[in-house]
């Protein structure tokens, strides 16, 4: 029994590690750390662990665009403790920072893996930790490590454990399309489908909780709005009103729900409180409102609307009120949302023949463009506030691009099954993403 | 080009009556009431539509009348409904005035450029357009069900205009 349960573990795996998203850096930051990541050692008998823990923690801090790190053939040395660690040996590759560490069996399927940060040019050791695990939580207890590490480095909250959410879409041999809904590590490993169909999936949205997402689903050549919870894949309809239910976004507290409808006639954003089951409409207007968004203060409600004849964004008060055109440069400004820290927001915007991502800081109404795609969309904060992920199309193909918030770091990510992928969503931070620490 | 709209229009006069006759006999004074007021604009060019004969299946599969166009195509950003797929959208409004038993769903499409969601918008007041159009002509508004895909289903794939400007429509599906 246990074998086979083995051999199911295993196939399962080799058919996620097939449709993995492949991380590509495009374009690297210039001010990047050095840091060596020296791999691991095994302290048990047997094959040891079925990840390179150390392999994927570097992964993580050089996708950060933070970190460039050290390729494993150039190490003089491959210390797994401090006693081992000689600092001249990293000196003289230019190293500032070493990370080392082992793993030891711990119980029958347990691991304890062990690791310790050093600043190379002070000779000191920053910190380390014991964390045990299992052969399965492997990959994300090494992304806690690089958590930990970019935390201590940078002083900021790493978001290598969290969680991205996208639509792909496949044309099987029969030549009909399958459209999923996926979550997936953030380094694009280990993708679930979270909901299959024949029809179109749009706009997911996490809850702030992490537990849910919220879903535009069409059935029946009707689109509705579906919350459903992410691990046990329980899920209720939310809104499913004669016309458009689209682009859910959840209030800071996870309580309400704002959304499009155009069962009066035409688009506009409503707030659903998903405790009370009220329904309340915040905007009317005879121009398409859509694509609300929450400040992460629950005071405000930014939307698109053509309103001025063409697609701008505007903001309103979540409790309604008077409304506040923010986007003045160009002639389409759309699906805006919120930087963690409330103070701009990423949007898409069209320059000349392209549609690019754009950050439009909300005290000096300035606005960067963060890319230089010809269809990029689907913009989303990671939780830190230091990468955006957003769709992109290259040579037909719909693909996930990341860039740092400075524009300075660009990374592409593929998904190796031929599939289109789109609308990526960054998870929150949350407790869940820490269960196995 | 305003001659063969003037024939279109003809034929679509035809073909009301005729289904009119055939399938609904006891609507015949309405439908006559309906035709005349399109043959105002068509009359002078009645004889040359008799010319091409008669059909005598159902006025949807009559591929000489613009009953058998299901596609209406916009401008980029725009769901008025052009000049040229006016006479289209007339004719079905007719046919659905004529015919008051059958539904019709109107499905709204964009091309991919620009929001997901925003798109499903203007999908819908492409839609919207083509059924406002038909409730000009008598239509009911039970009988003309829309829904809007946005861009998630497009005609032509491709990122070019030769693409893009196939798939900013709205479909038409009795």
């Amino acid at each position: 029994m246990n074998k086979i349960l083995v051999l199911l573990v295993t196939l399962f795996w080799h058919l996620q590690a097939v449709s993995a998203l492949t991380i590509e850096i495009t374009e690297g930051a210039e001010g990047a750390l050095p840091i060596a990541v020296v791999p691991f050692g095994w302290e048990g008998t047997g094959a040891g662990p079925g990840q390179d823990i150390a392999a994927i923690v570097g992964s993580d801090l050089s996708r950060s665009g933070r970190f460039r790190t050290l390729p494993v053939n150039d190490m003089l040395a491959r210390p797994h403790r401090d006693s081992e660690v000689e600092y001249r040996d990293w000196k003289v590759l230019g190293m500032e920072n070493l990370v080392v560490g082992l793993v030891q069996p711990n119980g029958p399927d347990g691991y304890l893996v062990r690791f310790q940060l050093f600043d190379v040019f002070k000779g000191a050791l920053l910190t380390g930790y014991s964390i045990p695990t299992t052969e399965g939580n492997l990959r994300t207890t090494a992304h806690r490590i690089a958590d930990l590490i970019y935390e201590t480095l940078t002083g900021e909250k790493g978001a290598f454990s969290t969680r991205i959410a996208y639509v792909e879409s496949i044309t099987g041999s029969d030549g009909k399309n399958r459209v999923t809904l996926q979550v997936a590590d953030a380094d694009g490993y280990n993708p679930q489908t979270i909901l299959n169909s024949p029809d179109p999936i749009l706009s997911p949205a996490w809850s702030p909780d992490g537990l849910r997402l919220a879903y535009v689903s069409f059935v029946r050549g009707k689109p509705a709005i579906y919350v459903q919870e992410v691990f046990t894949g329980t899920r209720q309809q939310v809104a499913s009103y004669t016309g458009i239910n689209g682009a859910p976004a959840w209030s800071p507290d996870g309580r309400q729900l704002a959304m499009t409808l155009s069962k009066d006639g035409n688009p506009e954003i409503y707030v659903l409180n998903l405790v009370t089951k009220g329904l309340r409409r915040l905007t009317e207007h005879y121009a398409i409102d859509t694509e609300p968004s929450w400040s992460p203060d629950g005071r405000y409600i930014v939307f698109t609307s053509d309103r001025g004849g063409k697609p701008q964004i505007y903001r309103v008060p979540a409790v309604g009120g008077k409304l506040e055109r923010l986007t003045f440069e160009g002639s389409y400004n759309a699906r805006a949302s919120y930087s963690p820290d409330g103070k701009s927001l990423v949007l898409v915007t069209q320059q000349g023949a392209g549609y690019r991502i754009a950050l439009l800081q909300l005290g000096s109404g300035r606005m960067q463009l963060l890319s230089g795609g010809a269809l990029d969309e689907s913009p989303s904060f990671a939780p830190n506030g230091n990468m955006i992920i957003y769709a992109t199309k290259t040579r037909g193909k719909h693909e996930l691009a990341a860039v740092s918030v400075d524009g300075r770091v660009r990374q592409r990510l593929s998904l190796q099954g031929g599939g289109d992928v789109r609308e990526p969503v960054w998870s929150p931070f949350t407790k869940f993403n820490r269960r196995d620490q | 080009m305003k001659l063969s709209s003037a024939k279109i229009a003809a034929v679509v006069v035809l073909s009301l009556t005729i289904a009119g006759c055939s399938t609904l006999g006891g609507n015949t004074g309405k439908d006559s009431g309906e035709g005349a007021a399109v043959s105002e604009a068509g009359g002078a060019d009645l004889s040359a539509a008799n010319a091409g004969g008669e059909w005598r299946g159902n006025p949807l599969d009559n591929p000489n009348s613009p009953l058998s166009i299901r596609t209406i195509f916009f401008d980029y950003d725009e769901s008025q409904i052009r000049e040229d797929h006016r006479n289209v959208v007339i004719a079905h409004g007719q046919y659905l005035a004529t015919n008051p038993s059958v539904t019709l769903t109107v499905e709204g499409h964009a091309d991919e450029r620009g929001s997901r969601e925003y798109n499903i918008a203007l999908g819908e007041r492409r839609a919207n357009a083509v059924r406002n159009l038909m409730l000009a002509q008598g239509a009911a508004d039970n009988q003309i069900h829309i829904v809007s895909y946005g861009e998630e289903r497009p005609l032509m794939l491709g990122a070019d205009e030769s693409a893009w400007s196939q798939n900013r429509r709205a479909e038409l599906i009795y």
